[in-house]
Protein backbone atom coordinates (compact mmCIF):
# COMPACT_ATOMS: atom_id res chain seq x y z
CA UNK A 1 0.00 0.00 0.00
CA UNK A 2 2.74 2.39 1.05
CA UNK A 3 4.73 1.76 -2.13
CA UNK A 4 1.63 2.46 -4.14
CA UNK A 5 1.24 5.87 -2.55
CA UNK A 6 4.88 6.70 -3.14
CA UNK A 7 4.58 5.56 -6.75
CA UNK A 8 1.49 7.68 -7.22
CA UNK A 9 3.27 10.67 -5.74
CA UNK A 10 6.18 10.14 -8.10
CA UNK A 11 3.87 10.03 -11.07
CA UNK A 12 2.22 13.26 -9.96
CA UNK A 13 5.47 15.12 -9.52
CA UNK A 14 6.89 14.05 -12.85
CA UNK A 15 3.67 14.15 -14.79
CA UNK A 16 4.33 17.51 -16.32
CA UNK A 17 7.90 16.70 -17.18
CA UNK A 18 9.46 18.85 -14.50
CA UNK A 19 10.00 18.24 -10.84
CA UNK A 20 8.60 20.92 -8.65
CA UNK A 21 10.18 21.38 -5.25
CA UNK A 22 8.31 19.43 -2.67
CA UNK A 23 8.89 21.88 0.16
CA UNK A 24 5.88 24.11 0.24
CA UNK A 25 6.94 27.69 0.74
CA UNK A 26 3.89 29.69 1.62
CA UNK A 27 3.44 33.31 0.62
CA UNK A 28 4.52 35.59 3.45
CA UNK A 29 2.18 37.22 5.89
CA UNK A 30 3.11 40.82 5.28
CA UNK A 31 1.47 44.11 4.43
CA UNK A 32 2.57 46.24 1.52
CA UNK A 33 2.37 49.97 2.08
CA UNK A 34 3.57 52.34 -0.65
CA UNK A 35 3.72 56.07 0.04
CA UNK A 36 1.38 55.61 2.97
CA UNK A 37 -1.22 53.74 0.91
CA UNK A 38 -1.93 50.21 2.03
CA UNK A 39 -2.15 47.78 -0.86
CA UNK A 40 -4.71 44.99 -0.98
CA UNK A 41 -2.42 42.04 -1.55
CA UNK A 42 -4.94 39.42 -0.42
CA UNK A 43 -8.50 39.55 -1.69
CA UNK A 44 -11.50 37.27 -1.65
CA UNK A 45 -11.67 35.51 -5.00
CA UNK A 46 -14.59 36.25 -7.34
CA UNK A 47 -17.24 33.57 -7.86
CA UNK A 48 -16.11 30.66 -9.98
CA UNK A 49 -12.41 31.24 -9.18
CA UNK A 50 -10.28 28.16 -8.50
CA UNK A 51 -8.76 29.80 -5.40
CA UNK A 52 -10.54 31.06 -2.30
CA UNK A 53 -8.13 33.95 -1.99
CA UNK A 54 -6.20 35.80 -4.67
CA UNK A 55 -2.67 36.79 -3.72
CA UNK A 56 -0.38 39.46 -5.08
CA UNK A 57 2.93 38.24 -6.46
CA UNK A 58 4.60 40.59 -3.96
CA UNK A 59 3.88 38.07 -1.19
CA UNK A 60 5.97 35.46 -2.98
CA UNK A 61 9.13 37.50 -3.36
CA UNK A 62 12.22 37.68 -1.16
CA UNK A 63 12.38 40.16 1.69
CA UNK A 64 14.87 42.38 -0.17
CA UNK A 65 12.77 42.50 -3.33
CA UNK A 66 9.66 43.31 -1.31
CA UNK A 67 11.49 46.17 0.38
CA UNK A 68 12.47 47.74 -2.96
CA UNK A 69 8.83 47.88 -4.04
CA UNK A 70 7.65 49.21 -0.68
CA UNK A 71 9.94 52.26 -0.99
CA UNK A 72 8.87 54.33 -3.98
CA UNK A 73 12.20 56.18 -3.87
CA UNK A 74 14.20 52.99 -4.16
CA UNK A 75 11.87 51.43 -6.74
CA UNK A 76 13.66 51.79 -10.11
CA UNK A 77 10.30 51.32 -11.86
CA UNK A 78 9.63 54.92 -10.85
CA UNK A 79 12.03 56.00 -13.58
CA UNK A 80 9.43 54.73 -16.04
CA UNK A 81 6.75 56.72 -14.20
CA UNK A 82 8.88 59.88 -14.50
CA UNK A 83 9.51 59.22 -18.18
CA UNK A 84 5.79 58.51 -18.64
CA UNK A 85 4.93 61.92 -17.25
CA UNK A 86 7.19 63.52 -19.86
CA UNK A 87 5.56 61.48 -22.61
CA UNK A 88 2.11 62.46 -21.30
CA UNK A 89 2.98 66.14 -21.71
CA UNK A 90 4.93 65.83 -24.98
CA UNK A 91 3.25 67.08 -28.17
CA UNK A 92 3.39 64.48 -30.93
CA UNK A 93 1.70 63.98 -34.31
CA UNK A 94 0.06 66.15 -36.97
CA UNK A 95 -2.69 67.48 -34.67
CA UNK A 96 -0.10 69.15 -32.44
CA UNK A 97 -1.50 67.60 -29.30
CA UNK A 98 -0.16 65.78 -26.28
CA UNK A 99 -2.13 63.45 -24.01
CA UNK A 100 -2.45 66.39 -21.64
CA UNK A 101 -4.05 68.63 -24.31
CA UNK A 102 -7.28 66.65 -24.06
CA UNK A 103 -7.05 64.79 -20.76
CA UNK A 104 -5.45 67.50 -18.62
CA UNK A 105 -3.60 66.37 -15.53
CA UNK A 106 -3.07 62.64 -15.39
CA UNK A 107 -3.14 62.64 -11.59
CA UNK A 108 -6.83 63.54 -11.82
CA UNK A 109 -7.94 62.33 -15.26
CA UNK A 110 -6.27 58.94 -15.12
CA UNK A 111 -7.05 58.05 -11.50
CA UNK A 112 -8.79 54.68 -11.54
CA UNK A 113 -8.44 54.22 -15.29
CA UNK A 114 -5.82 51.50 -14.99
CA UNK A 115 -8.04 49.30 -12.81
CA UNK A 116 -10.50 48.23 -15.49
CA UNK A 117 -8.51 47.34 -18.61
CA UNK A 118 -8.82 45.34 -20.87
CA UNK A 119 -12.13 47.00 -21.78
CA UNK A 120 -14.64 46.30 -24.52
CA UNK A 121 -14.04 48.48 -27.57
CA UNK A 122 -17.24 48.84 -29.60
CA UNK A 123 -15.42 50.19 -32.68
CA UNK A 124 -13.10 47.23 -33.14
CA UNK A 125 -15.53 44.73 -31.56
CA UNK A 126 -12.85 43.29 -29.28
CA UNK A 127 -11.33 44.06 -25.90
CA UNK A 128 -8.43 46.52 -25.85
CA UNK A 129 -5.79 46.95 -23.18
CA UNK A 130 -4.15 50.25 -22.26
CA UNK A 131 -1.41 49.84 -24.87
CA UNK A 132 -3.96 49.52 -27.69
CA UNK A 133 -6.19 52.22 -26.23
CA UNK A 134 -3.26 54.64 -26.31
CA UNK A 135 -2.41 53.64 -29.88
CA UNK A 136 -6.01 54.20 -30.96
CA UNK A 137 -5.94 57.62 -29.34
CA UNK A 138 -2.65 58.49 -31.04
CA UNK A 139 -4.04 57.55 -34.45
CA UNK A 140 -7.51 59.06 -34.10
CA UNK A 141 -6.86 62.20 -32.08
CA UNK A 142 -3.17 63.08 -32.24
CA UNK A 143 -2.38 62.10 -35.81
CA UNK A 144 0.66 60.33 -34.45
CA UNK A 145 2.20 56.98 -35.29
CA UNK A 146 0.98 54.18 -33.03
CA UNK A 147 3.73 52.83 -30.79
CA UNK A 148 5.47 49.68 -31.91
CA UNK A 149 5.05 46.85 -29.40
CA UNK A 150 7.17 47.42 -26.30
CA UNK A 151 8.50 50.79 -27.39
CA UNK A 152 10.18 52.38 -24.38
CA UNK A 153 7.73 55.28 -24.40
CA UNK A 154 4.76 52.92 -24.63
CA UNK A 155 5.93 51.07 -21.54
CA UNK A 156 6.62 54.32 -19.72
CA UNK A 157 3.24 55.84 -20.57
CA UNK A 158 1.29 52.74 -19.56
CA UNK A 159 3.29 52.59 -16.32
CA UNK A 160 2.55 56.26 -15.63
CA UNK A 161 -1.18 55.88 -16.31
CA UNK A 162 -1.56 52.71 -14.24
CA UNK A 163 0.48 54.25 -11.43
CA UNK A 164 -2.29 56.86 -11.02
CA UNK A 165 -4.49 54.02 -9.73
CA UNK A 166 -1.96 52.87 -7.13
CA UNK A 167 -3.78 51.01 -4.36
CA UNK A 168 -7.14 50.86 -6.13
CA UNK A 169 -8.57 47.37 -6.64
CA UNK A 170 -8.59 45.78 -10.08
CA UNK A 171 -12.01 45.20 -11.54
CA UNK A 172 -12.77 44.13 -15.08
CA UNK A 173 -16.25 44.61 -16.55
CA UNK A 174 -17.33 41.40 -18.26
CA UNK A 175 -20.89 42.54 -18.96
CA UNK A 176 -20.00 44.81 -21.89
CA UNK A 177 -20.15 43.59 -25.48
CA UNK A 178 -18.78 40.15 -26.00
CA UNK A 179 -16.42 40.21 -23.00
CA UNK A 180 -17.82 37.00 -21.55
CA UNK A 181 -16.90 35.06 -24.70
CA UNK A 182 -13.37 36.52 -24.60
CA UNK A 183 -13.14 35.52 -20.95
CA UNK A 184 -14.13 31.95 -21.92
CA UNK A 185 -11.53 31.95 -24.67
CA UNK A 186 -8.91 33.23 -22.26
CA UNK A 187 -9.82 30.56 -19.73
CA UNK A 188 -9.41 27.89 -22.38
CA UNK A 189 -5.97 29.31 -23.22
CA UNK A 190 -5.02 29.38 -19.53
CA UNK A 191 -5.64 25.65 -19.15
CA UNK A 192 -4.26 24.68 -22.58
CA UNK A 193 -1.03 22.75 -22.37
CA UNK A 194 1.44 23.89 -25.02
CA UNK A 195 5.05 23.51 -26.00
CA UNK A 196 7.61 20.76 -25.73
CA UNK A 197 7.27 20.92 -21.96
CA UNK A 198 3.52 20.48 -22.27
CA UNK A 199 2.71 23.14 -19.69
CA UNK A 200 -0.35 25.29 -19.25
CA UNK A 201 -0.43 28.51 -17.24
CA UNK A 202 -2.26 26.52 -14.57
CA UNK A 203 0.52 23.92 -14.30
CA UNK A 204 2.67 26.45 -12.50
CA UNK A 205 0.40 29.21 -11.28
CA UNK A 206 -2.51 27.12 -10.05
CA UNK A 207 -1.52 23.50 -9.41
CA UNK A 208 1.94 24.26 -8.07
CA UNK A 209 1.42 27.79 -6.76
CA UNK A 210 3.53 28.39 -3.66
CA UNK A 211 6.12 25.75 -4.52
CA UNK A 212 9.58 26.25 -5.89
CA UNK A 213 10.48 25.55 -9.48
CA UNK A 214 14.23 25.44 -9.09
CA UNK A 215 15.09 28.83 -7.57
CA UNK A 216 11.79 30.47 -8.44
CA UNK A 217 8.95 30.72 -5.97
CA UNK A 218 5.79 30.19 -8.02
CA UNK A 219 3.13 32.83 -7.49
CA UNK A 220 -0.45 32.91 -8.72
CA UNK A 221 0.78 34.76 -11.80
CA UNK A 222 -1.24 37.89 -11.08
CA UNK A 223 -0.79 40.99 -13.25
CA UNK A 224 -1.92 43.74 -10.87
CA UNK A 225 1.69 44.97 -10.66
CA UNK A 226 2.23 45.43 -14.42
CA UNK A 227 4.08 47.00 -16.12
CA UNK A 228 6.51 45.55 -13.62
CA UNK A 229 10.17 46.34 -12.98
CA UNK A 230 12.08 43.11 -13.41
CA UNK A 231 15.46 42.98 -11.73
CA UNK A 232 16.46 40.44 -14.36
CA UNK A 233 16.20 42.90 -17.26
CA UNK A 234 16.58 46.23 -15.47
CA UNK A 235 13.49 47.96 -16.85
CA UNK A 236 9.71 47.74 -16.77
CA UNK A 237 8.12 44.84 -18.63
CA UNK A 238 4.64 44.79 -20.20
CA UNK A 239 1.98 42.11 -19.68
CA UNK A 240 2.19 40.97 -23.30
CA UNK A 241 5.96 40.67 -23.03
CA UNK A 242 5.62 38.55 -19.89
CA UNK A 243 2.98 36.28 -21.44
CA UNK A 244 5.22 35.77 -24.44
CA UNK A 245 8.23 35.07 -22.24
CA UNK A 246 6.31 32.55 -20.17
CA UNK A 247 5.01 30.75 -23.27
CA UNK A 248 8.52 30.76 -24.77
CA UNK A 249 9.74 29.03 -21.61
CA UNK A 250 7.30 26.18 -22.23
CA UNK A 251 9.10 25.87 -25.58
CA UNK A 252 5.93 26.59 -27.52
CA UNK A 253 5.38 28.79 -30.54
CA UNK A 254 5.01 32.32 -29.25
CA UNK A 255 1.77 34.11 -30.18
CA UNK A 256 2.02 37.72 -31.37
CA UNK A 257 1.53 40.51 -28.86
CA UNK A 258 -2.08 41.81 -28.84
CA UNK A 259 -3.21 38.74 -30.84
CA UNK A 260 -6.72 37.48 -30.06
CA UNK A 261 -5.20 34.62 -28.13
CA UNK A 262 -3.13 36.79 -25.80
CA UNK A 263 -5.78 39.51 -25.47
CA UNK A 264 -8.26 36.85 -24.33
CA UNK A 265 -5.63 35.60 -21.88
CA UNK A 266 -5.14 39.13 -20.54
CA UNK A 267 -8.89 39.45 -20.00
CA UNK A 268 -9.00 36.17 -18.11
CA UNK A 269 -5.83 36.71 -16.05
CA UNK A 270 -6.98 40.23 -15.10
CA UNK A 271 -10.23 38.70 -13.84
CA UNK A 272 -8.25 36.16 -11.83
CA UNK A 273 -6.75 39.06 -9.89
CA UNK A 274 -10.05 40.81 -9.18
CA UNK A 275 -9.84 42.84 -5.98
CA UNK A 276 -6.05 43.13 -5.81
CA UNK A 277 -4.58 46.62 -5.67
CA UNK A 278 -2.83 48.08 -8.67
CA UNK A 279 0.84 48.10 -7.59
CA UNK A 280 2.30 49.55 -10.79
CA UNK A 281 5.25 49.62 -11.00
CA UNK A 282 5.74 46.43 -9.00
CA UNK A 283 9.20 44.95 -8.48
CA UNK A 284 9.87 41.29 -9.22
CA UNK A 285 12.97 39.25 -9.89
CA UNK B 1 15.62 56.10 -20.43
CA UNK B 2 18.21 57.75 -22.55
CA UNK B 3 19.93 60.12 -20.18
CA UNK B 4 20.82 58.92 -16.72
CA UNK B 5 18.65 60.60 -14.10
CA UNK B 6 20.04 60.91 -10.61
CA UNK B 7 17.63 60.85 -7.69
CA UNK B 8 18.61 61.65 -4.13
CA UNK B 9 16.81 61.69 -0.82
CA UNK B 10 18.36 63.83 1.89
CA UNK B 11 16.41 65.41 4.77
CA UNK B 12 15.93 69.19 4.42
CA UNK B 13 16.95 69.79 8.02
CA UNK B 14 18.60 68.03 10.94
CA UNK B 15 19.73 68.73 14.50
CA UNK B 16 23.45 69.27 15.13
CA UNK B 17 25.48 66.05 14.87
CA UNK B 18 22.42 64.06 13.91
CA UNK B 19 23.07 60.91 11.89
CA UNK B 20 20.91 61.01 8.79
CA UNK B 21 20.18 58.42 6.13
CA UNK B 22 20.96 59.34 2.55
CA UNK B 23 19.53 57.44 -0.38
CA UNK B 24 20.62 57.75 -3.99
CA UNK B 25 19.50 56.11 -7.19
CA UNK B 26 20.51 56.75 -10.78
CA UNK B 27 19.02 55.34 -13.96
CA UNK B 28 21.75 53.68 -15.99
CA UNK B 29 21.84 50.55 -18.13
CA UNK B 30 25.24 49.46 -16.70
CA UNK B 31 26.30 47.55 -19.80
CA UNK B 32 28.78 45.03 -18.40
CA UNK B 33 30.95 44.62 -21.51
CA UNK B 34 30.48 40.87 -21.36
CA UNK B 35 27.34 40.54 -23.44
CA UNK B 36 27.20 39.96 -27.16
CA UNK B 37 24.87 41.85 -29.48
CA UNK B 38 22.78 40.39 -32.30
CA UNK B 39 25.81 40.65 -34.60
CA UNK B 40 27.81 38.37 -32.29
CA UNK B 41 30.21 41.12 -31.29
CA UNK B 42 30.82 42.21 -27.72
CA UNK B 43 28.79 45.22 -26.65
CA UNK B 44 31.36 47.67 -25.26
CA UNK B 45 31.35 48.20 -21.52
CA UNK B 46 29.54 51.29 -20.35
CA UNK B 47 28.97 51.55 -16.66
CA UNK B 48 29.14 54.13 -13.94
CA UNK B 49 32.54 53.40 -12.46
CA UNK B 50 32.64 55.77 -9.51
CA UNK B 51 30.23 57.32 -7.08
CA UNK B 52 31.05 59.91 -4.47
CA UNK B 53 29.33 62.12 -1.94
CA UNK B 54 30.83 65.26 -0.43
CA UNK B 55 29.64 67.55 2.33
CA UNK B 56 30.92 71.14 2.14
CA UNK B 57 33.83 69.87 0.04
CA UNK B 58 34.79 67.09 2.46
CA UNK B 59 34.41 63.47 1.37
CA UNK B 60 31.57 61.56 3.04
CA UNK B 61 31.37 58.40 1.01
CA UNK B 62 32.82 57.17 -2.23
CA UNK B 63 33.21 53.89 -4.04
CA UNK B 64 34.44 52.33 -7.25
CA UNK B 65 31.86 50.36 -9.16
CA UNK B 66 32.55 47.27 -11.22
CA UNK B 67 30.61 45.54 -14.00
CA UNK B 68 28.77 43.15 -11.67
CA UNK B 69 26.67 45.97 -10.24
CA UNK B 70 23.08 45.91 -11.50
CA UNK B 71 21.48 48.51 -13.74
CA UNK B 72 20.09 51.59 -11.96
CA UNK B 73 22.56 51.38 -9.03
CA UNK B 74 21.19 52.32 -5.62
CA UNK B 75 23.27 53.50 -2.65
CA UNK B 76 22.15 54.11 0.90
CA UNK B 77 24.46 55.31 3.65
CA UNK B 78 24.51 57.36 6.84
CA UNK B 79 26.25 60.63 7.58
CA UNK B 80 26.66 62.84 10.63
CA UNK B 81 25.71 66.47 10.05
CA UNK B 82 27.88 68.88 12.10
CA UNK B 83 26.70 72.11 10.47
CA UNK B 84 24.46 73.53 7.78
CA UNK B 85 25.78 72.88 4.30
CA UNK B 86 25.40 71.09 1.00
CA UNK B 87 25.68 67.46 0.05
CA UNK B 88 27.06 67.01 -3.43
CA UNK B 89 26.72 63.72 -5.30
CA UNK B 90 28.75 62.69 -8.32
CA UNK B 91 28.52 59.71 -10.65
CA UNK B 92 31.28 59.11 -13.21
CA UNK B 93 30.41 57.28 -16.43
CA UNK B 94 32.80 55.17 -18.54
CA UNK B 95 32.00 57.44 -21.49
CA UNK B 96 33.48 60.39 -19.63
CA UNK B 97 30.20 61.98 -18.59
CA UNK B 98 29.82 63.15 -15.03
CA UNK B 99 26.37 63.38 -13.52
CA UNK B 100 25.97 65.41 -10.39
CA UNK B 101 23.34 66.83 -8.15
CA UNK B 102 23.30 68.48 -4.76
CA UNK B 103 21.05 69.37 -1.87
CA UNK B 104 21.35 71.76 1.03
CA UNK B 105 20.62 70.78 4.59
CA UNK B 106 19.97 73.15 7.47
CA UNK B 107 21.11 72.43 10.99
CA UNK B 108 18.59 73.73 13.49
Amino acid sequence: MKTKIIAAALVCSTAIGLTFGSALADPVNDTLTIDGVEMISRAKAPEGHPFKEVLSGWLFREKETRAVEADSFQNPGMFAVERGEEVWNAVDGSAGKSCASCHGEATKAMKGVGTSYPKWDAASKRPVDLELRINNCRKANMGAEPYKFDDGDQRALVTYIKHQSLGMPMHIDLTKGNMKAWWEKGKERYYLRTGQLNLSCASCHEVNMGKHIRADHLSQGQINDFPVYRLKVGHVVSVMNRFRGCIRDTRAEIPKAFSDELMALEVYVTWRGTGLSIETPGVRQ
Amino acid sequence: MANPRPRIRVPKSATKDEVITIKTLISHKMESGQRKGKDGKLIPREIINKFSCEFNGRPVFSCDIDPAISSNPYFEFNARVPESGTFKFTWVDDNGSVYSTEQAIEVK
